[in-house]
Parts: structure tokens; C-alpha cells; sequence
């Protein structure tokens, strides 16, 4: 486990990142890499030597709005990236979120760490994850080789994609030293529909409804009754919250359409631009779940699964993406919450609580996953058992 | 292009390879005799040919499984294919390997409309994975031009896009999940319904790997529903130049059109003999806008684009008033290359990506190339996302002309990484593009990247002399090399 007394580098330079790993790996040495070190509780991690984080490789370096890419280094803060795009009406389409409130965590999130956890907010249903926004970067393997993959332009299909690999691979692989993403123009404005006192499986059947139309749907969230009624939204009763963004003319005239749609699930609301942000910040952040003392987990699901209360199992769920991410606070033991999930043919992550965050790998797959950590990280230099499975 | 030098005993094998491919596949589902592996010596990139031992036509996973557990247990080399449309050579047989093809996984497994995905084989066509689901209002978003021929599990290989894809994206944004099998004769699952899966995410790293990672023999790819209006605006301008500034604009106003294409004056021209899809063959470049959704979204964007273009000086405007008319304007398009086909005996279509800003220099620059090899070319470009087609025309029966256009062709994607772009946006590395690959990537870059495929298939039996200029041997790649001596940043802190 992490000991206070362990030192932590922040290099300025991939060059040095380099210098740190190879000695690393000569000297048998595990390194924890972080970023601002606001997720480091997520995943359990053997003991380390020393902590590498990249928050001083925090360059911008090539903004092309035209080209609508961005390229930095790692450390870059992700409330400094916001500014600095939305100055050029521009955005990252996936809406990744900070779970700092959420993890009672202290610290700015980097860039870095939001595409080492491969993370996404609730226009994931509409623009995709991280990982779908990462055109290419240069990193240093656990070898201490620097090495780059994929390219500056939001187009490419050159070698193979090793940003899908580096994505969500919890700095288990390599150390990001320089990233490249896609940026997309921001929407004009945004409204949201919401819907009440809808049971789970009513819930799930508007979502469904909404997410089959072509509206272009950009959030789709219930929050039962616990979820609805905690801060912030203090709310009476289950809320169901539908978000249309774009261009006013053509957000008018779909939020129309929707709601005469969805007039049989009785009476409906809308949330004005500046409370549809507020709204969809709170669902990103699962604000309504943060400084509960209960293990909290996140299923992934195919969207239309389940709903039997919170899939079967007992506690207090909050539902995003169209019931594809299931929020849920629950007693239940580790190996049952992820057997619900996989028997739902989706998976469950333990964010906070006693159990390992992430499942145990076995079989092919298993092996498989074991030998590409293999190819980049051999000696199990790099946040050496962030991503070990456990029960 | 040279493929590494064949195994004369493998070729000598053959009768024994045959025989034990029918004990697993049985009927007609190997092919062995010279005349009938003709249709699989070559693939979209037709300037190479090469018969293989014996191709095999599995009908099921399992048999897929043990053809490669057989062939790895014996040293065979495998290459996959799916319809044999790519344009990169990535199913180009090997005199030394057999061809497992997968026309015959041809059903489409499931429609699940409440999860909005579809589960099929991976030898169902593009196409057909929308004409299952259109009925619904729905549609498969990535459109490759050979969308009528091509397979799924082709377009997982190679990632394909289209000209949609600037606002809808390309393959690997549109999957969900597959089965694949590792050369070992291994069968894994990747993803699933669900929009991520635990692990790493090795969905995405095979999505692309043209074909040297496994063989896909599944795919769930995600559907939605078709928006509920399009239209196509035609926009000519006096320059180049002018067109790409445009194009620049547009996209500037927050503007992502679902499709966003440029035609120079010969493509225009080519096209327009072909079909007479109504395009101004007197213009320097052709903009083909689509747009897409609501109509009232439709109607404001067009409004925006008409104004954007009229500011750089378009001088020919037509919108599409009609469904039928929208699909004129872009049967020009889709039959560009058919259409320069017209006008030489031969092309060869390139595919690098660039930085939409350096348009203009690096047309120039083709232009100045073309000059100097004295072969001709046509561009088309997916404008939107800077992916640049140029189609270079040439003579097979000329001596010395394939050369020439190879060359040529190797000079635009050097010009295309000089610039700031890339080799491939949509069309695969292959055969094409595999000894340019160090313009792109050093040794380091290229060795990271082989170990993936030494992870997936350590001995280097699946579709080798693809993507990688060299094949280095999985043990020398593996090794860990530990320079002591003199550190580095000594005052840094360390240990």
C-alpha cells in the first residue's frame, strides 16, 4: 500500500519520464503514475517506490480550432482545457467527469487521468467515450522506451489504434507525455425535458422511447426516488431528465416533438439552458450519491436491461445513460454486484467502498489482457495491481 | 512492392494442408484447384495478384477455430478475408498461406431495438446490416463507397469510414462488440450490448489491425434511427482555394455537416461525363454540404452554409429539393472512381490525411508532381475530416508506368506526414502503404506496435507482410533491455 513516506517526481519532460522508467526497470522498482491524483482510490495498487505525476507536463501545445484538434501535454488541468475551448465555442464532446466531490478527493483532474480512466459523461449515448476522442499521444512503456502512436489529425487509420489501448488502461501500460484529441463545436444552447413519478421500468421504457427517436437525445438519466430526493435536486418524487442540445431553431422544434410523444408519461418540464447545465453537471458528478457512506458502484449494461428495482439488487440507484450506467449504492457482497452485472451482460466497477474496483480476469480473455500488459510493461514497473481483478 | 520471400516446403505441402482443411471444413468449402483460386488472388487493390495454397470457406466459429489451430500447430500462415474490397491489399493472398474467407457467415444473428445494436456475422455486407433494420427507421451510420459489397467484418479490419463520417464516425465509434479468434484456435469475446467493457480495450485495438490480430467471426455493431430529414447543398467556386476556405468556415460557425466532400475540376469533370449528376464542370472545386435532422435544422444550417459560401465567392448554388434529387448530387460523387476509371486504363487511389489548413499547398504540390511524372491525376476529399483521395491515372500496359505511379503515389502520402497529416485515414496500410510506414513511425513506435501482435500471435502466422515493413521475431522484440551505466538527469530525485 502507498506510504506516506514515498517520494513523488513530477518531471517537465518526457525525456526525463523516460530517464525515471528505464532506471525504474533496471533497478526492479514499481512506480505509482498519477495525474492530480483526484482517482487514486479507485483500484487497489501493490506497493510502490516512488510516485510519478505528470501535473508538470502541463503545456499546451497546438490548439487548431479549424482543425478541430487539441494537442497538450498530460498534466494540463481539465478546468483550464474548458476555458481555454470554450473561448472558441468549441468543447470535448464526451463531457468527462471530476468524481471529485464524488470521491472526496482534493485536486484539479488532468487530462491525463480523465483519458487513462477512459472517462465519459452523459453525452457518452450521443458522442462517444473518451477513448473515441483520443487521436494519438506519446508516452514512455514500461520498458522506458518513449514511443508515439496515431496522429494530429481527426482522421487515421495508420498502424494500429493504441489509443483505444491506453484509454481506460489506468496508467497500467505506458505514462502519457503528449496528447492529441478531437474538439467539436459546442452547442448553442440546450434544454431538457423532465418527466415524474415514473417507476424504474417506466423510466426505462420513456428513455427507450426518446433514445428511439431522431431527436438526437444527448442525456437520458432517471433518478429514483433516494437519487431524486438528495441534494442537490431535493425532489418529491422519481425524476426522469431528457436533454436535447443544438442549434435553437432545431432544439425547439425537437423538444416539441419529444414531448407530445412522451405525453402519455403524464405531466412534463422543461429546464431552461443555464438549469439543464446545472441539472446534467449533477448527473455527471452523481452529485446525489457523494459523502454517502455506502460502497458505490457502476454497472455498465446493454440500456434496456433490468430495472427490477436496481437490478435485483437492494440499495439506491441513479440511472445515466439511458440505463446503460447504473449508479447504485449497496451492501451486497462484491462477487453477487458483479454477477448481477455479467448475468445482465454488462460488468460492474467498485468506485468506492472495500471491494477491488475492478473483476477478476480469467480464461483466454484473461490471459490475453495479461500478455498486452506484457508487451508494454514486462517488468510490472507501472501502478503495479491498479487493475488486478478481485471476487 | 515486395512480399517476403515464400516457403518453397509450405507450397510443397499442400496436398496435406488441403486434406486436413476438408477434415475440418468439409464439401465444397476449400478451394484448391488453380483455376478456382483466381477470384481470391487479388482484392480492391487489383495491381498485385498472388494464387494462394488452397482458400477455406468456414461456416461456423468452431470451424474457424480449429482451420487456425490447425495452422498455427502447423506452421501455416492465414490470410482473412472478408468480400476482398480493400483498397490497401490487406487480403492479398501469400503463395506460402492459405485464404480463410468469410462469405459464408452471412446472417444477420439479431436486431435488438430496445438496446438499439444489431448482432451479425461478419460476412454481412454494410449495407445489408441497414436493410435489416430500415423498416424500424433505422440505419447503420459508417458508409464505405463499396457499402454494397463489403463486409462488416472487413470493415472491423480495417476501420472503415466514409463520407459520413466527419459527424457520425467511423467503424470503430459504431461497434459494440465481437468474437474473435486468436490464431491459437482461442475464441474471446470483446464488449458486448454494453457501451464498455472491463479490461482493456482490446475492442478497439483489433478494430483496425487489418486483419494480424484474429479473425472476427462477430460483430454487434450500434444503430440508429435515420434523422428525419437530409439535404444536399452543390457549391462551385473559381479556386480551390476558395472552396477550402469554405470548408474552413463552415465548420468554424459550428457547423458539422453529415457529409462535407470536394471534387477538383478533373474529378468534377470525370463525374459529370459518367452520370450527369448536374455538377459545373467549369469549376475549379465542387463542395458537396449534406445536412441532416430536423427540418427546421436543416433549413437554418442550409441557410448559414449558403451565406458562408457566397462569402468566398461560390458562383454555382443548387440545393437538393427533392430525396431523389439529394441522391443524384451524390451519385457523382460515389461514382467518382468508376468515372476516372473512364478516362485511363488504370488508378491508384491514395488516402493520406492532412491538416484541412495545407490544402491548397499540397494540391499545388500534386499538381507540380504530376507535371513531373507525367501521369495524370483527379482528386476527391473527404473535405470535412481532411481525408484526400487523389487518383492517380496510369497505363499497366505502358512499361515503367505501375512504377511511376507508385512512386508517385508514395511521394503524396510523404508530402500528406510532411505536413503535419498521415499515411491512411480510412483505407488500411496493407501492402500499399507498409514500407512508408517509418515516414510515420521509428523503430520504437513500430516495435511498440509489433507486440501487440506478438501478444495476440507470437508466431507471426496471421496476414504477415501487412501494415509492418519488417516482422521482427516475437523473441527479439520480447526482450527487456536494461542500460546501466551512465544515468540520466542526475539531479533529478530518485529512489
Amino acid at each position: 500500500m502507498l506510504d506516506e513516506a514515498v517520494r513523488t517526481l513530477k518531471p517537465t519532460t518526457p525525456e526525463e519520464v523516460r530517464a525515471i522508467l528505464a532506471e525504474a526497470g533496471a533497478a526492479a522498482r514499481h512506480v505509482e503514475v498519477i495525474g492530480a491524483g483526484t482517482k487514486r482510490a479507485i483500484g487497489a495498487l501493490d506497493r510502490v517506490d516512488v510516485v510519478l505525476s505528470t501535473q508538470r507536463l502541463d503545456r499546451i501545445v497546438d490548439y487548431s480550432p479549424e482543425e478541430l484538434v487539441l494537442t497538450v501535454q498530460p498534466g494540463v488541468r481539465m478546468a483550464d482545457l474548458e476555458r481555454l475551448t470554450a473561448a472558441r465555442g468549441q468543447m470535448l464532446a464526451f463531457e468527462p467527469p471530476n468524481w471529485t466531490r464524488l470521491l472526496g478527493a482534493r485536486g484539479e483532474p488532468t487530462l491525463g487521468g480523465v483519458l487513462a480512466a477512459n472517462l465519459s459523461g452523459p453525452r457518452r449515448i450521443r458522442a462517444g467515450a473518451a477513448r473515441d476522442h483520443f487521436l494519438g499521444f506519446e508516452a514512455v512503456s514500461g520498458r522506458g522506451e518513449l514511443f508515439k502512436a496515431g496522429g494530429k489529425v481527426v482522421k487515421n487509420v495508420t498502424g494500429y489504434d493504441l489509443m483505444k489501448l491506453m484509454a481506460g488502461s489506468w496508467g497500467t501500460l505506458a505514462v502519457l507525455t503528449e496528447v492529441t484529441v478531437k474538439v467539436v463545436p459546442a452547442p448553442r444552447t440546450q434544454v431538457t425535458l423532465l418527466l415524474f413519478g415514473l417507476a424504474d421500468v417506466k423510466a426505462s421504457e420513456a428513455m427507450g422511447l426518446a433514445m428511439n427517436t431522431p431527436h438526437e437525445v444527448t442525456g437520458a438519466a432517471h433518478l429514483p426516488s433516494y437519487a431524486a430526493h438528495a441534494r442537490p435536486l431535493k425532489a418529491q418524487m422519481p425524476v426522469t431528465a431528457l436533454r436535447l442540445e443544438g442549434f435553437e431553431a432545431s432544439v425547439a422544434a425537437r423538444a416539441e416533438a419529444l414531448a407530445a410523444l412522451l405525453k402519455p408519461f403524464g405531466r412534463i418540464e422543461m429546464l431552461d439552458v443555464a438549469h439543464s447545465r446545472e441539472f446534467w453537471d449533477q448527473v455527471r458528478e452523481v452529485d446525489a450519491f457523494a459523502g454517502d457512506p455506502r460502497p458505490l458502484w457502476r454497472l455498465s449494461l446493454p440500456p434496456a436491461v433490468g430495472w427490477r428495482g436496481p437490478h435485483g439488487l437492494p440499495g439506491d440507484a441513479l440511472y445515466d445513460w439511458a440505463g446503460g450506467q447504473a449508479w447504485l449504492m449497496t451492501e451486497e457482497p462484491a462477487a453477487k454486484v458483479r454477477a448481477v452485472a455479467a448475468g445482465l451482460g454488462g460488468h460492474a466497477l467498485c468506485l468506492r467502498g472495500a471491494a477491488p474496483a475492478f473483476g477478476p480476469r480469467s480464461g483466454a480473455l484473461g490471459e490475453l489482457q495479461g500478455r498486452v500488459k506484457a508487451a508494454f510493461d514486462p517488468l510490472g514497473v507501472l501502478n503495479p495491481g491498479r487493475m488486478e481483478g478481485g471476487g | 512492392m515486395k512480399m517476403p520471400a515464400p516457403d518453397p516446403a509450405l507450397i510443397a505441402r499442400k496436398a496435406e494442408i488441403v486434406r486436413a482443411l476438408r477434415r475440418i471444413v468439409p464439401g465444397e468449402g476449400v478451394v484448391a484447384e488453380p483455376s478456382d483460386l483466381v477470384p481470391f488472388e487479388s482484392d480492391g487493390l487489383s495491381a498485385y495478384r498472388q494464387s494462394p495454397i488452397a482458400v477455406v470457406l468456414p461456416e461456423t466459429t468452431e470451424q474457424v477455430s480449429q482451420v487456425l489451430a490447425w495452422c498455427q500447430a502447423n506452421g501455416v500462415k492465414v490470410v482473412p478475408r472478408g468480400a476482398g474490397t480493400s483498397l490497401s491489399g490487406g487480403a492479398l493472398p501469400l503463395a506460402d498461406g492459405i485464404v480463410v474467407g468469410l462469405s459464408k457467415f452471412n446472417r444477420v444473428l439479431e436486431v435488438d431495438y430496445a438496446n438499439r445494436c444489431a448482432v451479425v456475422q461478419p460476412g454481412v455486407t454494410n449495407l445489408a446490416i441497414t436493410g435489416a433494420v430500415e423498416a424500424a427507421g433505422f440505419y447503420y451510420a459508417p458508409d464505405p463507397s463499396s457499402q454494397i459489397a463489403c463486409t462488416i467484418g472487413g470493415n472491423v479490419a480495417e476501420n472503415s469510414g466514409g463520407v459520413h463520417c466527419l459527424k457520425y464516425g467511423l467503424t470503430t465509434n459504431n461497434l459494440l462488440g465481437c468474437e474473435l479468434v486468436l490464431m491459437s484456435g482461442e475464441v474471446v469475446r470483446l464488449g458486448g450490448k454494453a457501451m464498455d467493457a472491463d479490461g482493456y480495450d482490446l475492442l478497439g485495438l483489433v478494430t483496425g489491425s487489418e486483419g494480424l490480430l484474429g479473425i472476427v467471426t462477430e460483430v454487434t455493431v450500434r444503430i440508429l434511427p435515420r434523422p428525419q430529414t437530409a439535404q444536399a447543398l452543390l457549391l462551385g467556386f473559381p479556386s480551390v482555394e476558395a472552396a477550402g476556405a469554405c470548408v474552413g468556415d463552415i465548420i468554424a460557425a459550428g457547423v458539422i455537416p453529415a457529409g462535407l466532400e470536394m471534387m477538383d475540376n478533373p474529378a468534377i469533370r470525370a463525374a459529370e461525363a459518367f452520370v450527369g449528376a448536374g455538377y459545373p464542370v467549369d469549376a475549379a472545386a465542387l463542395l458537396i454540404v449534406e445536412l441532416d435532422g430536423p427540418e427546421a435544422e436543416c433549413a437554418e444550417l442550409s441557410g448559414h452554409v449558403r451565406l458562408l459560401a457566397a462569402q468566398r465567392g461560390a458562383d454555382f448554388v443548387k440545393v437538393s429539393g427533392s430525396e431523389a434529387e439529394r441522391l443524384a448530387f451524390w451519385a457523382g460523387r460515389k461514382a467518382a472512381f468508376p468515372a476516372v476509371g473512364r478516362i485511363a486504363p488504370d488508378y491508384f487511389c491514395m488516402d493520406g490525411t492532412i491538416p484541412r489548413g495545407r490544402l491548397s499547398q499540397v494540391l499545388t504540390q500534386i499538381t507540380e508532381l504530376s507535371v513531373a511524372y507525367g501521369l495524370g491525376v483527379a482528386n476527391v476529399f473527404h473535405a470535412g475530416d481532411g481525408n484526400l483521395h487523389p487518383l492517380i491515372l496510369y497505363d499497366v500496359d505502358i512499361n515503367g508506368d505501375l512504377e511511376k505511379a507508385e512512386a508517385f503515389g508514395a511521394d503524396i502520402l510523404k508530402l500528406c506526414v510532411a505536413v503535419g497529416g498521415v499515411l491512411t485515414g480510412e483505407h488500411g496500410v496493407g501492402v500499399e502503404k507498409r514500407d512508408l510506414m517509418g515516414e510515420m513511425f521509428d523503430e520504437t513506435d513500430l516495435a511498440c506496435q509489433q507486440r501487440v501482435k506478438c501478444a495476440f500471435d507470437p508466431g507471426l502466422l496471421l496476414n504477415p507482410g501487412k501494415v509492418f515493413p519488417v516482422l521482427h521475431r516475437c523473441a527479439e522484440l520480447g526482450r527487456v533491455h536494461v542500460h546501466r551505466g551512465k544515468v540520466a538527469f542526475p539531479e533529478l530525485p530518485r529512489f
